[in-house]
C-alpha cells in the first residue's frame, strides 16, 4: 500500500488507521458504491475524512492503550512487591522515578492534593512511551502491518493531534474542577472578569468586564491548546523528519536518522517532562486563591 | 489529521490509567519509600544513641578502673603496716627474751658466785682455823674463836 511517489510515501505514513461510518454513497477504492452507510476501516485518507467526527483512529488508541498498560503493569507490579528494605532493579527504577515525579510535584504545587503527583506520574511516563515508539525505524511496524492486511499503521499515539488533545483537554477539565472546587464559581468568575484591570469605579468596573473576560479567557483556553500543540507538534515534526529521512537512498540514511534519533532522544523526554510540569503549574494555578 | 472520537478515547484512557496509577501504584511505592526514610532515620538515631552509650560504658569502665586501682593501693599500703607492725612486734618480743634470758644468766651467775663465795669463806674459815692452830700448837677452841672467825670471814 505504500505510495511509489515520495509524497504518497509521506502521506501514507502519516494517516491513521481509521474505523468508522462512511456515508451513504461513498465510492471505495475497488470502484464499489454503498448502497447504505457503513462501519467500516477507511482505505484512503479521503474515506478517513469522509467519516467525519464519528470515527476512531484505531492504531493510535491500540498502542496509547497497550503502551498505557505496559507503564502500569510494570508499576503495579514493582508496587505491589514495594519494600522498605532492599529495593529490586524494578522497584529500585520505579522509586526513582516517583521520586523525581514527587520531587517535580512539591517543588512547584504546595497545596494538599493526592490526585496531582500520580496523576503527573502518569502524564510522564505515559507520554514518554508513546514518544518513544517515535524512535522505532518509520517502516518497521507499519510494513509487518501491511503484511498483515492493514492499509495504515501510525505507532507514534502523540503524533496523533487527537491524543495529545485528549490529554490536554482533560487536564483543562482538571483545571476548571479545581478552580472552581477552591474557589467557588464566583471566585472563579472573578478571576475571569475582575483582572487584570480593575477600578474602584463601579461603573468603570463593569465597562472593565468583556477586557477582562476576552484576556483572562483567552490565556485559559489557550493552556489546553498550547499544551497539546506542543507536545503533537515537536512529534509530528521529528515524525515528518524521520519520513524525510527514509526518503534517502538505504546507504545514505544512518548519516541524518542516527544524529536525528540521538537527538530526538532529547526531544521525547523533554516533552514528555514539559507536559507533565506544565499540567502541574496549571493545576497549582488554579489552586492558588492570590486574587 | 482528522479531529475524531479518540479524542473522547483517549480522555476516557488516560483517565482510567490515572485512577489506576493514583489507587494502586502511587501509594505503595511513597508508603516504601516513607517507610525506607523512617528506618534510615531510626538507624542514624540507634547509631548515636550507640554512640553515646558507648562513650558512657568506656567513662564508667576508666572511673571503675581507678577505683579499683585506689583500692589496690590502699590494700598495699596496709599490708605494708601490718608487716612492719609484725616485724616491729617480733623484734621487741626478741629483745624481751634475750633481756629475760641474760637476766636469768645474771640471776644465776650471783647465786652461783654467792655459793662459791659461802663456800671459800667457809673453807677460808677453815684454813685460818688450822693455820691458827699450827701457829699456836695448841688446840683452839672454836667455838670461843668462832666470833672472831666470823669477823674474819666478814671481812673476805
Amino acid at each position: 500500500m505504500a505510495g511509489s511517489t515520495p509524497s504518497e510515501y509521506i502521506k501514507h505514513h502519516l494517516q491513521n488507521l481509521t474505523y468508522g461510518q462512511l456515508p451513504e454513497g461513498s465510492v471505495r477504492p475497488d470502484g464499489t458504491v454503498l448502497s447504505e452507510a457503513t462501519w467500516t476501516i477507511a482505505q484512503t485518507s479521503e474515506e478517513a475524512a469522509n467519516m467525519g467526527f464519528w470515527a476512531i483512529h484505531v492504531d493510535s488508541m491500540a498502542w496509547a492503550i497497550g503502551l498505557g498498560v505496559l507503564f502500569l503493569f510494570l508499576f503495579r507490579r514493582a508496587a505491589k512487591s514495594a519494600t522498605s528494605g532492599v529495593p529490586g532493579a524494578l522497584q529500585n527504577f520505579v522509586e526513582v522515578m516517583v521520586e523525581f515525579v514527587d520531587g517535580s510535584v512539591k517543588e512547584t504545587f504546595h497545596g494538599k492534593n493526592s490526585v496531582i503527583a500520580p496523576l503527573s506520574l502518569t502524564i510522564f511516563c505515559w507520554v514518554f512511551m508513546m514518544n518513544l515508539m517515535d524512535l522505532i525505524p518509520v517502516d518497521f511496524i507499519p510494513h509487518l502491518f501491511t503484511l498483515a492486511g492493514f492499509p495504515y499503521m501510525k505507532i507514534v499515539p502523540t503524533t496523533d493531534i487527537n491524543v495529545s488533545l485528549g490529554m490536554a483537554l482533560s487536564v483543562f477539565a482538571l483545571i476548571l474542577y479545581y478552580s472552581i472546587k477552591i474557589k467557588g464559581v464566583s471566585g472563579f468568575v472573578g478571576e475571569l472578569t475582575l483582572h487584570p484591570f480593575s477600578s474602584d469605579n463601579f461603573f468603570l468596573k463593569l465597562l472593565l468586564i468583556p477586557v477582562n473576560l476576552l484576556l483572562e479567557g483567552v490565556s485559559l483556553l489557550a493552556k489546553p491548546v498550547s499544551l497539546a500543540l506542543r507536545l503533537f507538534g515537536n512529534l509530528y515534526a521529528g515524525e515528518l523528519i524521520f519520513i524525510l529521512i527514509a526518503l534517502l537512498p538505504f546507504w545514505a540514511q544512518w548519516a541524518l536518522s542516527v544524529p536525528w534519533a540521538i537527538f530526538h532522544i532529547l526531544i521525547i523526554t523533554l516533552q514528555a517532562f514539559i507536559f507533565m510540569m506544565l499540567t502541574i503549574v496549571y493545576l497549582s494555578m488554579a489552586h492558588e486563591d492570590s486574587h | 489529521m482528522n479531529i475524531n472520537l479518540t479524542i473522547l478515547g483517549q480522555a476516557i484512557a488516560f483517565f482510567i490509567f490515572v485512577v489506576f496509577c493514583m489507587k494502586l501504584v502511587w501509594p505503595p511505592v511513597i508508603a516504601a519509600l516513607q517507610e525506607r526514610q523512617k528506618k534510615i532515620a531510626d538507624g542514624l538515631a540507634a547509631s548515636d544513641r550507640a554512640q553515646r552509650d558507648l562513650e558512657m560504658a568506656q567513662d564508667k569502665s576508666a572511673q571503675e578502673l581507678r577505683e579499683a586501682k585506689q583500692q589496690a593501693a590502699g590494700l598495699i599500703e596496709q599490708a605494708n603496716k601490718r608487716a612492719a607492725q609484725i616485724v616491729e612486734a617480733s623484734k621487741d618480743d626478741a629483745r624481751k627474751e634475750g633481756e629475760k634470758l641474760i637476766e636469768q644468766a645474771r640471776a644465776e651467775i650471783e647465786q652461783e658466785r654467792n655459793q662459791a663465795r659461802e663456800a671459800l669463806r667457809a673453807e677460808i674459815g677453815a684454813i685460818a682455823i688450822a693455820g691458827a692452830e699450827k701457829i699456836l700448837e695448841a688446840s683452839v677452841d672454836a667455838s670461843k674463836h668462832n666470833e672472831m672467825l666470823e669477823k674474819l670471814a666478814a671481812e673476805l
